[in-house]
């Protein structure tokens, strides 16, 4: 209940600086013009190979990047006093979490709009899957970002995770497939789990199941880590 | 209404905090007065949750510390040492959403934000964000943040640090008119003399003198709270704040 209430306190905040929203899809919107013509122009693949990559790397960028909202609440003293209500540090945790994944849902249905009228052509019941695939694995990013922030402090947290999601999406094979990587490059990607969530996305979109059930695991495992690992830096006394 | 008994914090082998007695009754505006770094914040931050103590016990309000943290949680108050707002949010929303967290219903919620601004003297300020506020209402905006649940014991840490002189006046004015127990810590002679009933002076650590302005200046026998500084520790404490 009382993660409800953050999560639609944060969301206000959220729609209060609409161009944060708008802002979070301008990135993904770029590479559907500059990006996405040479990527189908060249036989990688066509619309529906590009956007499942995409909305990993909205994912990663938005949720995985979300830490930097906790910074500042904690450099103005917004965490300390939220900390002294009777607030369980959990809701607190899991609201900020909803409020990111309701956002990049929004996000996510407004950049396969766009993609859309450049040529996407995908399976619609695909597309719902894909969304609740990449909200589910986003609920761990955001968690783990805060985390990250938290455990990070001010100063560290920009460079060391804004570094960390390049190689994160690289792996993934949002950009390219990984279908020509070297071994030892496919055997990376396999372990990360952003990987098996794009190659999920693709198959949805083209109306298939294939490797679901892996992301599905996947993302699992993901959640499974991150949410109690999160949850355990929230409750640390001077965090 | 706040009691402890051989309070005390070590950090990494350093002891912050060496065993603090101390008695806060109803209605009473106690002054932890000391030193940068005599451990005021770190017993402030016992005293309302945010630090486990690493021996001692106390209670605030009725409630363990320890073993009822929570119970605490309900029944105070805590402003912190520079703010509480991030500069670009909406002061009616935040504190919204702060009485919220204290299980308020939204319209309970909504009620409370319109008095407790009413209070500190910040009516219609709901839709105006921090930064477009001077100084001494920013702090009143940081004072309805520990009022809007009508805690039974309010802590305030350094409440006018920072502020200019008439700014400071003023807010001693809204802080004595708030009629509830104030437990808050200061390194501001003359703020400990004009708004305390009762003054405790800390410094490495420990509690090296207590009593009403009055009393201490009597017992030392001299005419300001700097000099019982200077004779129950030793040194000035201008020059040890610096």
């Amino acid at each position: 209940m009382t993660a409800f209430v953050v999560a639609a306190h944060y969301l206000r905040e959220t729609y209060r600086h609409k161009f944060v929203i708008f802002f979070g899809v301008v990135q993904p919107a770029l590479y559907l013009v500059f990006f996405g013509p040479v990527f189908t122009g060249a036989g990688i693949g066509d619309w529906d190979v590009l956007v499942p990559g995409l909305l990993m790397q909205l994912a990663l960028l938005t949720c995985g990047l979300t830490g930097f909202n906790i910074v500042f609440d904690h450099r103005f003293g917004v965490l300390e006093r939220l900390r002294v209500t009777p607030a369980s540090r959990f809701a607190l945790l899991v609201g900020r979490v909803m409020k990111d994944a309701v956002l990049l849902l929004v996000q996510a249905v407004i950049l396969l709009v766009l993609a859309a009228a450049f040529g996407l052509r995908a399976s619609l019941p695909g597309m719902v899957a894909g969304l609740v695939l990449v909200v589910a694995m986003a609920l761990g990013l955001a968690a783990l970002s805060y985390a990250a922030a938290l455990t990070l402090g001010d100063e560290l947290f920009a460079p060391v995770v804004g570094t960390a999601v390049v190689p994160l999406l690289l792996l993934s094979g949002a950009l390219l497939p990984m279908g020509g990587a070297p071994t030892w490059l496919d055997v990376a990607s396999q372990a990360t789990p952003f990987r098996h969530v794009v190659d999920a996305l693709r198959a949805l979109f083209a109306g298939s199941v294939e490797g679901l059930g892996w992301a599905v695991v996947g993302v699992g495992l993901f959640l499974a880590v991150a949410l109690p690992l999160a949850t355990r830096v929230f409750n640390r006394e001077n965090a | 209404m706040i009691e402890a008994r051989a309070l005390r914090r070590t950090f990494k082998g350093v002891e912050a905090v060496r065993g603090i007695d101390l008695d806060v009754h109803e209605r009473e505006i106690v002054g932890f007065l000391g030193p940068n770094g005599a451990g005021k914040t770190t017993t402030l931050r016992m005293l309302t949750t945010l630090l486990k103590p690493t021996s001692g016990t106390a209670t605030v309000a009725g409630h363990d510390l320890v073993s009822d943290p929570s119970g605490v949680r309900k029944s105070i108050g805590y402003v912190a040492q520079g703010g509480m707002f991030t500069p670009l949010s909406l002061i009616g929303a935040e504190l919204r959403l702060q009485a919220r967290l204290y299980g308020h219903s939204a319209r309970e919620a909504r009620r409370r934000v319109g008095e407790v601004l009413e209070r500190v003297d910040l009516a219609g300020f709901e839709n105006r964000s921090p930064a477009s506020l001077s100084g001494g209402q920013a702090r009143r905006a940081d004072l309805a943040l520990g009022l809007v649940h009508t805690p039974r014991v309010l802590f305030l840490d350094e409440p006018t640090n920072g502020l200019d002189p008439r700014a400071r006046a003023e807010l001693w004015s809204y802080i004595r008119g708030l009629k509830t127990t104030i437990f808050l810590s200061t390194h501001y002679l003359d703020e400990a003399d004009a708004l305390c009933d009762r003054v405790l002076i800390i410094d490495g650590g420990r509690i090296v003198a207590s009593g009403s302005p009055a009393e201490l200046k009597r017992d030392h026998a001299v005419g300001t709270l700097d000099e019982v500084f200077l004779t129950v520790t030793g040194r000035p404490m201008e020059q040890v704040a610096a």
